[in-house]
């Protein structure tokens, strides 16, 4: 069935709102490109109109409306059904990025002293941080405006939904607080202070970091200072993290504090309907994150590694010992897995096993053939520089956020984030989230399946009564938000009845005959 | 007749009970198998025909299966229409001439939208909800419409209410009876949905049918009158009072055929070999607890599920568990399990709680002298079913439900509880 698309606007709100926003992003551009010196009230006046506008037309689209689900023409518009506006919005977002990691010369950033858009952004930094602005001060701001203003976007359509807007308000704290404010703040406040300990997400993979040499020596040079981060650092990775997801989930963190995850749950949230629900993109999927995952273990290991062979000889453990330590968990690992989920092997544990296995090969080649300056064969530098350019920009970056309106919003988490990744091969072991089903009530609509941004087939498991323990899942909820019949419930439960896989979904009496 | 051991079992009709009996049967057995309808090559579900209309969901959303799925599961497809039976040769005729064989038949035709009865019911503008060539006609016709008329108080109705509303059109909409869904909801629930709908700018108008349907020049509704003769203009009329079991071309097949196809408990038919499940069943001893004809979608599913037990050689007569059923009035979702009926009878007695300012309620059909719990129904509540479906087992008390209420919570984390005030509530209440 086709039907014509509904034009982009249905209001004058709407149109007021895109008109204002639009004047902002253009007040924001043009003088930049245009005046040698913009005015100074520029910056403040295009953020405002900017804020305005969206308010503005969420609230003609929203207000006075009542608590429902308000999806009607998402597979219609052309902003969300891959239509012209997506297309054009998509192009534009690819440019942006590709300015801000390639030629951020182009938007006026010079370290010698900024001009264009970095430049109207210098007033604000100094104030904020005591120094001049860079590209990345700009995408910061943006980003987090952008967070907050598509929050408050996000709670007027989810109204009455109490899971959806607590979630919201909490990641929408986390970005402003923690990711934005603080960190400037202690740029301020000690300016002195040591790099690691203006870096707050301290916590691998996210931090991939972490465990450079630098990094590493900078914290255990730093005094205590440094050994609190250190240690903290070790703790939220190998303690907290897999603690809190033991209990909720990864959802914990990827829907309710990450930053990536508060874009893609406000500014992304219109597309969400756009992410693959195919078998065959669930394989790809599933390549991809172990594939990810196994460099990110394996760059971290390595690094360790030649890390412990230059400490002194007095170091509470040495290179060799630390490698075969680690080789020594993973076969324990693979052993446990093998018995434990046997059962399980013809899905997500068979990747488990494979990535392991390679792990272990590519641990005994990182021991024989790394050295001081070089993983395997490749040279560190060089090793980071192209980590940065295939995973940093390309993939979080253009294809993560660029392609939202082409690909859906979570594009990153789903195939390219370590810290997903981890979180979900804890989520998928050994935690007691899981998503239960009144499977019995299913009128297998598509709706959950449809609207879930990892790409889930929700349905496939609702439809058969089978509860839902994915390790991509990011627990946003939607699914449970949109059904009709009340079948989906998030739930953290006990571990022995996670996976749930009945006959037949409740009703029938076959079983008990 | 020599090669109908390894004809196929043919199966007529592709919705949720013909599917359901295919998937389940081929877990156990390799017979082949053919899926025959003339509606859709594919699965799809029925019940979410408006999420495509209103633009949530696009058409393939609506198909659970994957193309491959079928090749994958070596379960065969024609789309096609089946004009006859013949029942001694084992052969079925399609409609362009075509006879093919069949080991065992499976008819799971579903139903038809009842007519009316008024002249000018099949003009242009008229429209009933039930097939996807209706939904496609209504998107055809309702660009630039602007006025409709909605006849029939029950689920399709109300969702075709929902459908037309979401194009800024305006509804009117007429129900026979004197509150909403009246053989199946009670009086409170029935305002508090009549009151959303309004909300929501339905004009709805009960104790209300139509005596005739009218007509322009061109054969173009336009407009109709009520039985009180008030007439009513409109450019697009939805008639959804209620399907009858599609069994109208089996009439000579020589079938027994009441309302719908007759069947036993194992789900036959008078005729060997031949089947029925679905809404174009008809049971012909029905369980205490349940209907002869249930057209409801889970009904279609469990005798699917039945049926594919019995064809695989573990002959399982279909016994319904406890009723349960849902749905949703715009925005208010509706869930129920157990027995609860609209009037209580002379033994039994109901408790309701109701929200005071948000579409909430939950109501409680009790036996009277023992307390025994028979059934509830909820309104903007999410209940869990499994919950639910072992108290119906055990037989439990109110006073014993009610304390443990929350077990049977099903609404999402940080949603508001209300199983103190229910509870409190329960401890005013005048028949406990």
């Amino acid at each position: 069935m086709e039907r014509t698309p509904a034009s982009i606007i249905q209001n004058y709100g709407q149109s007021l709102g895109l008109l204002l926003g639009g004047c902002g992003l253009l007040g924001l551009i043009t003088p930049a490109l245009v005046v040698e010196q913009p005015l100074p009230w520029t910056l403040g006046f295009s953020l405002f109109l900017m804020t305005a506008g969206v308010m503005l037309y969420s609230l003609s689209l929203y207000r006075g409306r009542l608590p429902g689900i308000k999806n009607n023409d998402v597979w219609i518009h052309p902003l969300t059904s891959r239509g012209w506006a997506g297309w054009l919005l998509a192009s534009g977002l690819t440019v942006f990025y590709i300015l801000i990691y390639f030629y951020p010369q182009h938007l006026g950033y010079h370290p010698e002293g900024n001009t264009g858009i970095v430049g109207l952004f210098d007033p604000l930094s100094v104030t904020l941080n005591g120094k001049p602005a860079t590209q990345w001060f700009v995408y910061g701001l943006l980003y987090t405006l952008a967070i907050v203003v598509f929050g408050v976007k996000f709670i007027m359509k989810y109204q009455g939904q109490r899971y959806q807007i607590i979630r919201t308000l909490v990641l929408m704290f986390f970005q402003l607080g923690f990711a934005f404010f603080i960190p400037e703040l202690l740029a301020l406040l000690h300016p002195d202070t040591p790099y690691f300990a203006k870096d707050i997400k301290n916590m691998w993979p996210l931090n991939y970091y972490f465990f450079d040499q630098w990094h590493l020596k900078n914290m255990l040079n730093g005094g205590r200072l440094g050994l609190f981060f250190f240690l903290s650092g070790l703790a939220m990775t190998f303690l907290v993290s897999p603690f809190l997801t033991y209990r909720y989930g990864k959802r914990w963190y990827c829907s309710w504090v990450c930053g990536c995850g508060a874009l893609a749950e406000t500014a992304g949230d219109p597309f969400r309907q756009l992410s693959s629900k195919k078998i065959s993109v669930w394989k790809l999927e599933r390549w991809s994150i172990h594939v990810v995952l196994v460099l990110v273990v394996l760059s971290t290991i390595s690094v360790i590694w030649s890390f412990l062979r230059k400490a002194s000889p007095s170091a509470i453990i040495n290179a060799e010992q630390f490698i075969f330590g680690v080789i020594g968990l993973l076969v324990v690992m693979l052993l446990i897995l093998l018995f434990a989920f046997k059962n399980e092997m013809r899905t997500d544990a068979r990747f488990t096993l494979i990535s392991l296995g390679l792990l272990l090969l590519g641990l005994l080649l990182v021991r024989g053939w790394s050295g001081e300056n070089n993983i395997l064969f490749f040279s560190s530098y060089s090793f980071t520089k192209w980590y940065g350019f295939f995973i940093g920009a390309i993939f979080s970056g253009v294809l993560g956020v660029g392609f939202y309106p082409l690909l859906g919003s979570r594009v990153w988490c789903r195939f390219g984030c370590p810290m997903a990744a981890i979180l979900g091969l804890q989520q998928r072991l050994f935690s007691r989230f899981r998503i239960t089903t009144n499977g019995g009530q299913c009128i297998s609509c598509g709706n959950c399946s449809a609207y879930c941004e990892m790409g889930i087939d929700v349905r496939a498991y609702a439809q058969r009564g089978q509860n839902i323990v994915r390790s991509s899942c990011v627990g946003c909820g939607i699914c449970a938000t949109v059904c009709p019949r009340g079948v989906l419930k998030l739930e953290n439960g006990t571990i022995s009845n996670r996976s749930i896989t009945p006959s037949y979904p409740l009703g029938n009496t076959i079983d008990k005959q | 007749m020599n090669n109908a051991s390894t004809a196929p079992i043919i199966i007529i009709g592709n919705g949720i009970a013909g599917t359901t009996f295919a998937r389940h049967f081929r877990k156990k057995s390799n017979h082949p198998l053919l899926l025959i309808s003339d509606e859709n090559e594919s699965f799809f579900s029925r019940t979410a025909l408006m999420y495509v209309f209103m633009g949530h969901l696009r058409w393939n959303d609506l198909e659970p299966y994957e193309d491959r799925f079928w090749a994958d599961n070596q379960i065969g497809r024609i789309k096609g229409r089946v004009t006859e039976i013949m029942s001694t040769e084992q052969k079925i005729v399609l409609k362009d001439g075509q006879a093919l064989p069949y080991k065992k038949l499976v008819l799971a035709t579903g139903s038809i939208p009842r007519d009316m009865g008024l002249k000018g019911e099949n003009s242009q503008g008229v429209f009933r909800l039930y097939h996807k060539q209706d939904l496609e006609a209504l998107d055809r016709w309702c660009k630039g419409k602007k006025k409709s008329v909605i006849v029939g108080g029950g689920l399709i109705g109300v969702e075709l209410a929902e459908m037309l509303r979401s194009r800024k059109m305006e509804v009117t909409y007429l129900v026979r009876e004197s509150h909403f869904w009246a053989n199946a909801l009670c009086v409170e629930e029935a305002q508090l949905i009549a009151n959303h709908l309004s909300d929501h700018q339905v004009d709805l108008r009960f104790n209300c049918t139509l005596k005739a349907i009218e007509t322009d020049r061109n054969g173009e509704l336009s407009g109709c009158t009520t039985q009180d003769d008030q007439h009513l203009e409109c450019d697009t009329m939805g008639i959804t009072i209620g399907v009858r079991p599609n069994v109208d071309f089996l009439k000579n097949a020589g079938l027994n055929i009441d309302k719908g196809v007759v069947v036993d408990e194992y789900l036959t038919t008078n005729i060997p070999h031949i089947y029925a499940i679905g809404d174009c069943a008809q049971i012909a001893h029905p369980l205490p607890h349940r209907n002869a004809i249930e057209a409801v979608w889970y009904a279609g599913r469990m005798m699917g599920e039945t049926l594919a037990e019995t064809l695989t050689n573990s002959p399982t007569p279909y016994r319904p568990g406890h009723w349960f059923n849902s749905a949703k009035f715009f925005d208010i979702e509706y869930q129920t399990y157990g027995e609860i009926l609209p009037l209580p009878t002379k033994n039994e007695a109901h408790f309701l709680w109701q929200s005071p300012q948000e579409n909430k309620s939950l109501r409680f059909a009790y036996e009277k002298d023992s307390k025994i719990f028979k059934g509830v129904s909820s309104l903007g509540l999410r209940l869990r079913h499994e919950v639910f479906d072992q108290w119906l087992e055990e037989k439990i008390t109110m006073t014993s439900l009610l304390e443990q209420l929350e077990k049977a919570n099903f609404d999402p984390e940080f949603s508001r509880r209300y199983e103190k005030q229910i509870s409190a509530k329960w401890k005013e209440h005048p028949h406990q």
